[in-house]
């Protein structure tokens, strides 16, 4: 096996025994972007001359003996966290060219565990979308099927752990840009509970919805990412000063006796019916390693869509005033000071992120407010105490995480209501800011990988991790390689 | 209103009603959101980082001392302070505002519900405090005097701030500018602003608006902004108020609009009517969670709460059996206050030393515009000066020349009535050479003295002090001149 298609823990053993060198996994990771990343796209920016220099000083650590949790590992980032002295553009043209002067908190975090950036991954642009079709650069695809997207908005992520040209990768997730495009690339993908990680230095699109977590081949890849990654900020007033658990130690645990809940609202009419089968085989395997399958509810489901698009949008909508030419990013000169900030944002934003200034601007004008937004924040109250209430009788929840596996390239882009229920099933997670995670439970008819959601109680990553580790290892779905 | 038409009796047919918002920058070492520093004048965006500049990704953490001035500041206006309160998002494209939104409060402010006491026509006023809420400063756009460039500098951006909003309480111009003296003689006894108008460190809007006499109603309200001194808050409100009676003697009807103070012209002007009128589009600021404020804590800021002028004003008048109009004067400044007190507390008659800080003191200060702080004599080097006069060394006359003296040098007045020779002449016997010399040489004057012109007295007085280059002990030469002139 190739230095690049193995898991962290593989290549931890192999890189603190001295039997491989960081060069030569770095070799194995560059040599497989050379050869696939032509037809898969996953990146906006590869920084291999930066990689090679973190990788000199990733060594060292490891001859010395004082190697950390990530040292030497290779891994991609989503292209809207800032990295110092590397361009983050957040896939947009208004930021075609910013180079921030500070790094965002977890890039900080993955320096400190010794990590090498392999480079910046595509992303819809601001994150706003399900397919990376909204990059204002280009459509990254999905390894498993060339014709199809890789899912989004993390699809860049997604795609390049699927493909083989990082060993991990971190995404964000706002509604389901992590765990969306970990299903449709049949890789593992989790969004931590709200306030888990630091959001300083992640672009903000809804700041009371993004969350940043990670995208790898496995469970346990996750659980160590999370350890790296997790932890009270100074700087992100969002973020819990509560301690971080070693999260890898709570794999491997019996999952007999946990009460798995199954919600009738997320099995719905219009949901693929591979997906469908893929998913109530795996609840069967679950409940066949002891655990307990019981039906709740989550009444409020149906309004979690709409809720979602009225505060998404009226957050983004201010989070991207700054955008105005005036200090950074694209300027395009105007005949006075409105002319100018008109002319930018016109040809800076793309037109999903037009659309949902204007739909967030809409929502919190005057005579609106108390319709719209507040309305919505009702709503999200009533979504969290349906999770806080199923959660008196259930452990983890089990849904479906896509109702569809991968589409293809321009299927859904005509029309925006369609891309949006692409996330039906993962948006209700993000309002009541609970964990979530992805992992895979089968394939397709079409091959397309299906991904099982597994969602937890807050702050209880532990049980989350410890239920999708038990149902992966019994099963071979994360084995699987897409032929390219 | 038409020429030749009794201004004053149409005024009266009015009744003004004025509300203040008034912004105060907090005294605080770093930013609101930020640790930056708030030093005033330093190379523009020298005092700068990513929050501050709105890079793209970063996120505002409160300044827990900031919001504990203006806690301060509730306290000491009587407010309510909320248990739970929150910061919003004030929407709105300007390039000082680097984010294009401004963290504010809106619907949940830090204090609401206070008041602060004025003094109007000998008699205490109430003026309602609706709310004080926090939010952020913005930058300064500079615009190139020729040429088409404008640059913005962002070193005020993020400077706390506190908004003190006041009912619609007051009555005049007048009142309008006790109030505001009253607000910043407190904001400056709790050291939470330097009050500095001038530099912006305090700055003052004004809701305006009149109606008839009797009318319960109020009028529509024109908003002014850019009052940008203490001596503009009476001359734009005056200004405002015979504006919009004149527009509504003339038919007219008052609009709501902004309007800015043109200290220049000395008038105001339309900037934008209530159609243009910005959409703000507030709501919860996100990336800050609610602020809470638990009882505890305002005990221990409570503890922290000095003497305010109202108590001191009170005070001053009991224990020191001063005049209102004295202990209003000594207590609008705690400096002032304090000093006043060491004088006394080292031996000086308290109205004595209030009559010498009023009059000279603060004469000599307004002229350089210098602090009593500054000052290069102590209390204990004043209470030595009254005391010359007290055992006639010097007179009260020649006490106010050792007095600028000692202000000027910071010498002890003693050393200075002997370097000087100022020392008073109380020998009999010199005084009376003097007074005969004078009387001798003024024939002519001693004759309609005599013949009933009382008010020589005082030419003889003159002579003879200016004989004695003023040292002569006043009442004995008084003594003397009678007994001479056969009074």
């Amino acid at each position: 096996m190739k230095l690049n298609e193995m898991n962290i823990r593989e290549l931890r053993r192999l890189l603190d025994n001295r039997e491989v060198s960081v060069r030569d996994v770095l070799d194995d990771v560059y040599g497989r972007i050379d050869a696939v990343e032509d037809k898969v796209k996953a990146f906006i920016t590869v920084s291999r001359d930066e990689a090679y220099r973190m990788a000199e000083h990733a060594q060292e650590s490891i001859i010395s003996n004082r190697m950390s949790l990530l040292s030497g590992i290779p891994i991609a980032v989503k292209d809207n966290m800032c990295t110092k002295g590397i361009l983050t553009t957040c896939a947009s043209k208004i930021l075609h060219n910013f180079i921030p002067p500070y790094e965002s908190t977890v890039t900080a975090k993955l320096k400190e565990h010794l990590y090498i950036l392999v480079g910046k991954t595509n992303l819809d642009e601001f994150a706003m979308g399900s397919s990376t079709e909204n990059s204002g650069f280009h459509t990254s695809r999905n390894p498993w099927n060339l014709e199809c997207v890789p899912g989004g908005s993390s699809g860049g992520s997604a795609a390049a752990v699927a493909a083989g040209e990082c060993i991990a990768a971190v995404g964000s997730d706002t509604g389901g840009s992590i765990r969306q495009p970990a299903s449709l690339c049949g890789v593992v993908g989790l969004k931590p509970t709200y306030g888990r990680v630091s959001r300083y230095g992640l672009v903000a699109f809804a700041s009371s919805l993004d969350q940043i977590g990670p995208i790898t081949r496995d469970v346990s890849d996750a659980a160590a990412m999370l350890t790296a990654i997790a932890g009270h900020d100074p700087l992100d007033s969002t973020s819990v000063s509560y301690d971080t658990p070693d999260y890898e130690a709570a794999l491997g645990k019996e999952i007999k006796g946990l009460r798995i809940g199954i919600p009738k609202e997320f099995f719905i009419e219009g949901i693929d019916k591979d997906v469908e089968e893929a998913v109530h085989t795996a609840i069967k395997k679950i409940e066949s390693l002891g655990a307990k399958a019981v039906e709740v509810s989550l009444p409020h489901t149906c309004f979690a869509t709409a809720a979602y698009y009225i505060l998404a949008t009226s957050e983004a909508s201010s989070n991207l005033g700054r955008y105005d030419g005036v200090k950074y990013g694209l300027r395009e000169s105007g005949k006075d000071l409105i002319d100018m900030y008109m002319k930018t944002r016109a040809k800076g934003f793309g037109t999903e992120v037009k659309r949902r200034i204007m739909l967030g601007t809409y929502a919190l004008s005057s005579g609106y407010y108390d319709a719209y937004y507040k309305k919505a924040q009702q709503v999200r109250t009533l979504i969290k105490n349906d999770f806080a209430n199923a959660f008196k009788e259930v452990d983890v929840i089990v849904t479906p995480t896509s109702p569809t596996p991968a589409f293809k390239v321009g299927e859904k882009t005509t029309d925006p209501l369609q891309m949006y229920l692409s996330d039906i099933f993962t948006i209700s997670v993000n309002l009541a800011g609970v964990p979530g995670i992805s992992i895979p439970c089968g394939f397709t008819k079409g091959n397309l990988p299906v991904g099982l959601q597994i969602i937890g109680k807050h702050f209880d990553e532990e049980t989350l991790l410890k239920a999708a580790y038990a149902y992966e290892q019994s099963t071979d779905w994360h084995m699987r390689r897409p032929s390219l | 209103m038409k020429s030749g038409v009794d201004t004053g009796a149409i005024m009266k047919k009015y009744e003004v009603v004025i509300g203040l918002e008034v912004h105060a920058q907090l005294l605080t070492e770093t930013k609101m959101f930020c640790r930056c520093s708030t030093k005033f004048g330093s190379e523009p965006n020298s005092q700068t980082c990513p929050v501050c500049i709105g890079m793209p990704g970063v996120l505002p953490v409160m300044n827990r001392k900031a919001v504990e001035y203006a806690i301060l500041t509730g306290l000491a206006t009587n407010c309510r302070i909320a248990p739970y309160s929150r910061f919003a998002r004030k929407n709105y494209f300007y390039p000082d505002l680097p984010k294009n939104y401004q963290i504010s409060q809106y619907e949940l402010p830090l204090c609401e519900n206070g008041f602060v006491e004025i003094v109007v026509d000998d008699e205490v006023k109430r003026i309602g405090i609706t709310r004080i809420h926090m939010e952020e400063d913005a930058g300064k756009n500079i615009h190139e005097e020729r040429g088409d460039h404008s640059f913005v500098d962002l070193n005020r951006t993020g400077v706390p701030l506190m908004e003190i909003v006041s009912e619609p309480d007051l009555r005049s111009p007048g009142e309008a500018s006790e109030y505001m003296k009253k607000l910043r003689a407190i904001l400056r006894y709790l050291g939470v602003c330097d009050g500095n108008m001038e530099q912006g460190s305090l700055r003052c809007d004004a809701n305006v608006s009149i109606r008839p006499v009797g009318q319960n109603e109020f009028g529509t309200r024109a908003e002014l902004k850019n009052i940008n001194s203490f001596k503009f808050v009476e001359k734009a409100l005056e200004y405002e108020i015979k504006r919009q009676v004149s527009v509504i003697e003339d038919g007219g009807r008052i609009i709501q609009e902004t309007r800015l103070w043109d200290s220049a012209a000395g008038v105001t002007r339309s900037m934008r009517s209530k159609e243009e009128a910005h959409d703000y589009r507030y709501f919860p600021e996100p990336d800050l969670p609610p602020i809470l404020v638990s009882q505890e804590w305002i005990d221990e800021i409570k503890a922290k709460l000095p003497e305010l002028p109202d108590e001191k004003r009170k005070r001053f008048i009991g224990q020191h059996s001063l005049p209102e109009y004295d202990a209003e004067l000594l207590t609008s400044e705690k400096a002032i206050a304090d000093w006043y007190e060491r004088v006394v507390e080292a031996g000086g008659q308290p109205k004595v030393v209030a009559n010498w800080m009023m009059g000279d003191l603060m004469r000599l200060l307004n002229e350089e515009n210098k602090s009593v702080d500054a000052l290069l004599f102590g209390p204990a080097q004043m209470v030595g000066m009254l005391k010359l006069i007290d055992d006639d060394t010097i007179s009260g006359k020649i006490a106010k020349t050792v007095f600028e003296e000692m202000y000027r040098t910071g010498k002890n007045a003693g050393d200075i009535v002997k370097e000087k020779g100022l020392v008073q002449i109380s020998d009999t016997s010199e005084i009376e050479m003097a007074v005969d010399d004078v009387l001798a040489k003024s024939a002519s004057e001693v004759e309609r003295f005599k013949a009933g012109d009382e008010k020589l007295m005082g030419f003889f007085v003159g002579q003879v002090m200016k004989a004695t280059k003023g040292k002569a002990n006043p009442k004995m030469l008084n003594d003397l001149l009678k007994e001479k002139l056969g009074k």
